[in-house]
């Protein structure tokens, strides 16, 4: 063979290589190791509509129900009804005719609610799912005769079986064909795959185009606060602020929604000098305001703070002696040693 | 601030700044928070008194008197070991849609677009969906399974996970639901509630292809993968095969950093171009199949109900979508004049070729500047220079992605799919701005 044609052979699958694939490195090999196979069977729990996956067992309504009252209801109801917490699973409203054709036929009602039982059109769905994830607030803590039972109770519920039916391993697929809407689901489109064909396509007019204009939905005025008051959902300041949606005028300074914080009062710690000596966190040439802050929180230390201020002191936090600071005037150091005394979470100052 | 006639004249000293009343009470009752910030009030104005300059008609105070923050001295390094947004931007934050779900584990938090820049979402204002809350995981006792329909089933730990060949790459991930509410009226106010179920991350981790080299999967029969969570919900998703080996990532890295709690961490998978329910979170297997798994979130939800009552199954590519994110819906202009009027675009298909902006509700339409670079199945910024005379105007946005795809109309789009699919609603939006500067979401018709 050629060296070109070896070259060609070796840049071939190179050529075809998705985006993201990369030859798997010397040693990659070896990260990674099997499996157990109890690991896989702690792990592989998924059941397929060919019901590949469903692990043996049975259980019917009556039991169903009795898990049902005690692990279920609390949230879709006694009947699967409920809307409180979930959309309902059961309505009552699949008919004979909707199980013999495998379309659920309200489902072309908008007034109708959809539920899951109308939705759903294959029972390994029911099963998978609630081995998986149900009870909501104890995912996996049902066994599986348990949940062949549930899935017979919600089938009962539906009209799909009777009250007398056990539900198991061996019958799920007859129970599969009279599930209401079995044939209720299509794959024939477009946005499975990269390639897919669109279903609908825009328009490629670019001037003086032929569209409708006018106002068909728009929130009116009364629901404009549903969402909360917008002034407060978007960038209070810049070229657009939020509407005003609350009831009421908007308050003339709605500009800072920023709620005001207690500051450490710079101003007076700058005017007196203390600046020079001590930062907020860390020691400098003194203790920081923090830590002094932290070991002095309480207005009973106020007296030894303000006498430390204004006539000095030495060995406390080192070696170094703070100097007496009479350029602290009294409302000042009113103000600092309130602050150094508060024990509050301070914002530092800017 | 001091009127003209006192202007330049020598303040009263800081010692006497203090009301007489606020002082006795004060040494009556000590200090407490309401008669601190009285006190640096006027502390604050006393001394800005004193070091004011003279300020005279056209001057800007924020200019002439420099502010605090220009006087003093700043904070340490790591008072916030990790970095928070400025209080100023307190506003700017993940919110959910009262009434759209009625217990919060299975629910979503929309992401703030009116407000972002570039391509990329901050990664704590990335949207929220969860199924049954999230949790926290702890990376030492996280494994990645893969059987099925491979050589040898394997079990990954994070950290031969982390010593794999990696790559990072932006991708957009927008939920499937994303519009959902605005198919048959106008149903929020804002872009964040109408388009936020949608950010962009830089992620980073394995390509899914490796790991299905890695363990020998059986080219000839395997069609799908099933990708599960570690979660409560444990959700299972079925993943094309064709994406999968394509650009699909089991991800651990998220704008640098690893994955956010809410997002998956430690590891999720990434589909780009593909609806986000299937980026599994917290993600524990991969399971290689011949057959789709016909999970819950694929016959129960995230099927798109057509006008003749069928469901429509595994609709999974996102297609062409754009949106005008500032000024949008809620907001207002102040002032007539420029403007940076800006969105975003994407496609599940590819990149995004050309965007189109409409200020007459589809009418005209001219051509918007695209903010580089043009990656696939990624955001694109886009902006249009507008001057705005006070007018009323209805803003539009369309995007044509690289197959060619012009994202359709609301009423092109309601021609094929009707108003109850709930999902994959990707029609023009429209933002109809007033003659008095307030912006408000608005369909056509």
């Amino acid at each position: 063979m050629s060296s070109w044609a070896r070259a060609a052979i070796l840049l071939l699958p190179m050529l075809f290589m998705p985006s993201s694939t990369m030859a798997m490195p010397e040693g990659v090999a070896a990260l990674g190791r099997p499996a157990t196979d109890n690991e896989v069977v702690a792990w592989d729990i998924d059941v397929r509509p060919d019901f590949a996956g469903l692990p043996p067992g049975s259980g019917d309504v009556w039991a169903g129900e009795e898990v049902w009252l005690a692990q279920c209801a609390s949230c879709h109801g006694d009947f699967g009804d409920s809307n409180k917490v979930f959309a309902p699973l059961v309505l009552g409203n699949i008919t004979e005719e909707d199980i013999a054709t495998g379309r659920v036929a309200s489902l072309n009602d908008p007034a109708v609610t959809r539920t899951t039982l109308m939705k759903v059109p294959t029972l390994s769905t029911l099963w998978d799912y609630i081995y998986r994830a149900m009870p909501w607030n104890a995912p996996k803590s049902l066994t599986p005769d348990e949940v062949y039972a549930v899935v017979a109770y919600i089938l009962n519920l539906g009209y799909v079986v009777d009250e007398d039916f056990t539900l198991s391993d061996t019958n799920m697929a007859e129970t599969q064909a009279r599930m209401p809407n079995r044939n209720g689901m299509s794959q024939d489109h477009g946005l499975w795959s990269v390639s897919g064909l669109p279903d609908v396509s825009g328009s490629s007019c670019t001037a003086d185009c032929d569209v409708a204009m006018s106002v068909t939905s728009f929130l009116p005025a009364y629901a404009m606060n549903a969402h909360g008051n917008l002034a407060e959902q978007v960038r209070s300041w810049g070229p657009f602020p939020g509407l005003w949606t609350e009831m009421g005028p908007e308050p003339i300074a709605s500009a800072s929604a920023v709620a005001e914080v207690p500051m450490a009062p710079d101003a007076a710690l700058r005017a007196g000098g203390c600046a020079g000596c001590h930062q907020m966190a860390d020691q400098l040439i003194g203790p920081g305001f923090d830590a002094i802050r932290a070991k002095y929180a309480g207005q009973e230390h106020a007296a030894y703070l303000r006498d430390k201020i204004v006539n000095g002191g030495a060995g406390v936090w080192g070696a170094m002696p703070m100097p007496p600071m009479p350029a602290v005037g009294d409302d000042a150091l009113q103000q600092i040693v309130a602050w150094l005394t508060s024990g509050e979470e301070s914002e530092r100052s800017d | 601030m001091a009127s003209d006639a006192e202007q330049g004249q020598l303040a009263p000293a800081p010692e006497s700044f203090l009301p007489k009343e606020l002082v006795e009470d004060i040494s009556r009752q000590g200090i407490n928070p309401g008669r601190r910030s009285l006190m640096q009030g006027a502390f604050a104005a006393a001394a800005a008194s004193l070091m004011a300059p003279t300020l005279l008609a056209d001057d800007d105070p924020d200019i002439v008197n420099l502010p605090s923050w220009t006087r003093s001295l700043g904070k340490p390094v790591v008072v916030n070991p990790y970095g928070q947004p400025s209080p100023y931007e307190a506003n700017i934050v993940r919110r959910q849609s009262p009434g759209l779900t009625r217990t919060d584990q299975s629910s979503v938090s929309f992401t703030p677009l009116q407000n972002l820049f570039g391509m990329i979402t901050p990664s704590g204002l990335h949207f929220e969906r969860h199924h049954q809350g999230w949790v926290d995981i702890d990376p030492r006792r996280h494994r990645l399974m893969i059987n099925g329909l491979v050589e040898t089933p394997l079990v990954f730990t994070m950290e031969e996970l982390l010593r794999m060949p990696s790559v990072s790459r932006i991708h957009f991930l927008e939920c499937g639901a994303n519009t959902g509410l605005e198919w048959g009226n106008v149903a929020v106010p804002t872009v964040q509630y109408s388009h936020g179920m949608l950010s962009a991350s830089e992620f980073t981790g394995v390509p899914v292809s490796l790991l299905l080299e890695r363990a020998g999967f059986d080219r000839k029969r395997a069609t799908v993968l099933l990708a599960e969570g570690a979660d409560g919900s444990s959700m299972t998703r079925t993943i094309n095969l064709e994406n999968a080996l394509d650009d699909a990532l089991v991800a651990y890295g998220q704008n640098g950093e690893m994955l956010r709690p809410e997002n998956g961490y430690p590891l999720r998978l990434v589909v780009p171009g593909v609806q986000g329910v299937s980026w599994v979170k917290w993600l524990r297997r991969l399971e290689v199949g011949n057959t789709p798994w016909a999970t819950k979130d694929e016959v129960a939800h995230y099927v798109d109900l057509m006008p003749d009552g069928t469901h429509r199954q595994y609709t999974s590519i996102q297609e062409a979508k754009s949106v005008i994110t500032a000024p949008s819906g809620g907001q207002k202009l102040l002032t007539q004049g420029y403007y940076d009027m800006t969105g975003l675009a994407w496609s599940g298909r590819g990149t995004v070729e050309r965007v189109e902006v409409s200020v007459d509700g589809g009418r005209n339409w001219r051509i918007a500047r695209l903010e580089g670079p043009l990656l696939p199945k990624a955001l694109t910024r886009f902006h249009f220079d507008w001057v705005w005379q006070g007018n009323e105007a209805m803003l539009q946005s369309r995007v044509t992605d690289s197959s060619g795809y012009i994202q359709p109309s609301r009423a092109q789009l309601l021609e094929v799919r009707g108003t109850r699919s709930v999902y994959h609603n990707n029609a023009i939006q429209t933002w109809r701005v007033g003659s008095d500067g307030e912006v408000h979401n608005v369909q056509l018709g």
